[in-house]
């Protein structure tokens, strides 16, 4: 596989009008190679992007989706907006917080999976939305989360 | 009979959408000049089905053209679909990538333009790979593709991306906090080049709209919303999900018939009719056409035509402390009456929900909603200030209750009690230990 810095070469040529269009595509990469954006991470992507860290930085910190400290191996995430909280969202929180013994927010002890809770995910008609490693499980309810946990702790 | 536009002939494979049809429209349309595509949308009166509503065929037409302006044309695709509500989008890439393909090709055609960039919401994995495969199927088919390119951009997370200036500075690789406007992006928008940015249901209407001629679009639905409408139906309803409607359907009938009506034989209290940032509707208002007139004489709106049905369970206030938590998060913090007036509005309705409220503080949290409203560069901030004012208008008793009780009367058996937001979890501090 070629190294994060070829693969933020290929992003950059995507926008031959402006390069810079490549710093979200850039920190997306960089974080699923190392899991979160570390301060060290952080540079090299600023140097592969012929950014400032600083820059950089101030991006990674505006959107939802990056991490600036370390998270588990798995990320489960439930919406608890409207849509999901009136038909049990609060309940599904609590039982995977029960399950992973850890609170929302959080990293189990194991370091295997962070829990946390985020806004709409657009699945309201599908509800309770939980995105496990990014991925959408629809109509889940409390019922469901040992399953879920166990699957993860396996994997 | 409800129309099958947007979702006719489902599928992700190009052969099937090939052999149903599928790229006739892109070949009948490169066929015409620009400028009569364009007069075909116009003709249509469809309008833009992201939120704003405005006639796509018109915000097409006011592209300068390269003579007037020597720049590239772009079109950006606003698939950033965030509203609390909404999920028509995700649905519509899933099932009919090749039909938005299409769209995407179209519309290039008539804005003279050869760079397409799909603006799609980082959460959005399912549908992304989806895309992404369909125009995998392309890549052997230049006679479609043409000398348009399509990059699939993905968001990280931030609702404001889906305000169209926001969503084009975040594409340049900035963070995502609107533009003032004017200069409108028609004239100056993506690398401050004239730029058409289009809600991805608007965009797959787009072949139909071609296909059938925009005269023909026109008969359906009723004056001022022409055509067929997805609606996304959430909250207490049976059958939760996306339906494609007649624009005009009654908001009871989409209800009732559609979503199966409200489970567990509990009572219609209230229904926010297009997306947390509309106007809330009571049981009694329910009656009305789901258009933008009808609902406009109701003073609210479409928006992004997410409908959240919401049964006598739900307790008002909690439902302005939630949604009020939502606009708080997601401020991009530009502008102070949205910066701050977002957090306060949610620690008022804290404090009245918590029992904490004097009779000042209602008339001090609707103060502050003025203090918002029209204030900002992009409708967030007002947003908040309207939705939490119409709750205050339509269940005034309910916040008095609050204040006289010296607490909630629901006790804590509302449907929303003691949820947790992300703006109580400080998303970004340290989720872990930092190793040393």
């Amino acid at each position: 596989m070629s190294s994060l810095y070829e693969r933020i070469q290929e992003e950059r040529a995507k926008y031959p009008a402006d390069a810079e269009s490549a710093v979200l595509p850039a920190l997306r990469l960089a974080q699923e190679e190392h899991g979160w954006l570390s301060p060290d991470t952080l540079r090299e992507v600023a140097n592969a992007l012929d950014e400032t860290p600083a820059y950089v930085k101030s991006i990674a910190s505006f959107y939802d989706q990056f991490h600036l400290a370390p998270v588990g191996e798995h990320l489960v995430e439930v919406c608890t907006n409207v849509s999901c909280a009136v038909v049990g969202a609060q309940q599904v929180v609590e039982a995977f917080e029960g399950e992973l013994g850890c609170r929302c927010g959080e990293t189990s002890a194991d370091g295997k999976v962070t829990l946390r809770a985020v806004e709409c995910l657009g699945g309201c008609g599908w509800a309770t939305i939980v995105a496990v490693d990014h991925h959408y499980r629809t109509h889940v309810s409390a019922g469901d989360v040992p399953a879920i946990v166990e699957e993860l702790r396996g994997a | 009979m409800a129309p099958d536009i947007v979702f006719a002939n489902a599928t992700t494979e190009l052969a099937e959408y090939e052999q149903a049809g599928g790229y006739s429209a892109l070949a009948k349309a490169r066929a015409m000049t620009p400028a009569a595509v364009t007069e075909e949308l116009v003709t249509s009166e469809l309008r833009g089905r992201g939120g704003a509503f405005f006639p796509a065929g018109r915000k097409w037409s006011f592209v300068p053209s390269k003579e007037q302006l020597p720049k590239p044309h772009y079109l950006v695709v606003n698939a950033d679909e965030s509203e609390p509500g909404s999920f028509k989008d995700n649905e519509i890439l899933s099932r009919v990538p090749h039909r938005f393909i299409e769209g995407c090709l179209i519309t290039a055609h008539a804005i003279d333009c050869e760079n397409v960039f799909v603006y799609i919401r980082g959460e959005y994995s399912g549908p992304y790979e989806i895309l992404v495969g369909a125009l995998e199927e392309l890549k052997d088919r230049p006679e479609i593709r043409g000398d348009v390119t399509i990059v699939v951009h993905r968001g990280a997370g931030a609702y404001i991306c889906g305000e169209e200036t926001a969503l084009l500075e975040s594409l340049e690789g900035k963070r995502g906090q609107p533009r003032s406007k004017p200069p409108f992006p028609a004239v100056s928008g993506l690398y401050a080049s004239p730029t058409v940015v289009n809600n991805v249901e608007t965009i797959t209407t787009v072949p139909p709209v071609i296909a059938m001629g925009g005269a023909e679009y026109a008969k359906l639905g009723v004056p001022n919303t022409r055509g067929s409408r997805v609606v996304s139906v959430s909250g207490n309803v049976v059958n939760g999900g996306n339906f494609e409607i007649d624009a005009g359907t009654s908001l009871r009938e989409i209800i009732y018939d559609l979503a199966g009506g409200i489970p567990d034989g509990r009572a219609l209290k209230a229904v926010v009719p297009g997306g947390s940032s509309t106007v809330i509707l009571t049981a009694d208002e329910i009656d009305v056409g789901y258009d933008f007139d009808s609902l406009a004489a109701l003073h609210t709106a479409m928006g992004s035509a997410g409908i959240v049905v919401l049964d006598d369970r739900c307790c008002i206030v909690q439902l302005g402390v939630r949604f009020s938590e939502f606009y708080e998060h997601e401020s991009c913090g530009k502008c102070t009456p949205c910066r701050e007036g977002t957090r306060w509005l949610t620690a008022i309705l804290r404090k009245l929900e918590d029992g904490r409220a004097t009779q000042g503080d209602l008339d001090l949290m609707l103060d502050v909603c003025d203090r918002i409203n029209g204030k900002c560069l992009c409708p967030l901030g007002d947003s908040d200030a309207i939705i939490v004012a119409s709750y205050v208008a339509k269940f005034r008793e309910e916040f008095q209750a609050h204040i006289d009780q010296g607490g909630c009367p629901f006790g804590g058996s509302s449907s929303l009690d003691h949820v947790i937001a992300p703006v109580a979890m400080h998303t970004h501090s340290p989720v872990t230990q930092v190793p040393a």
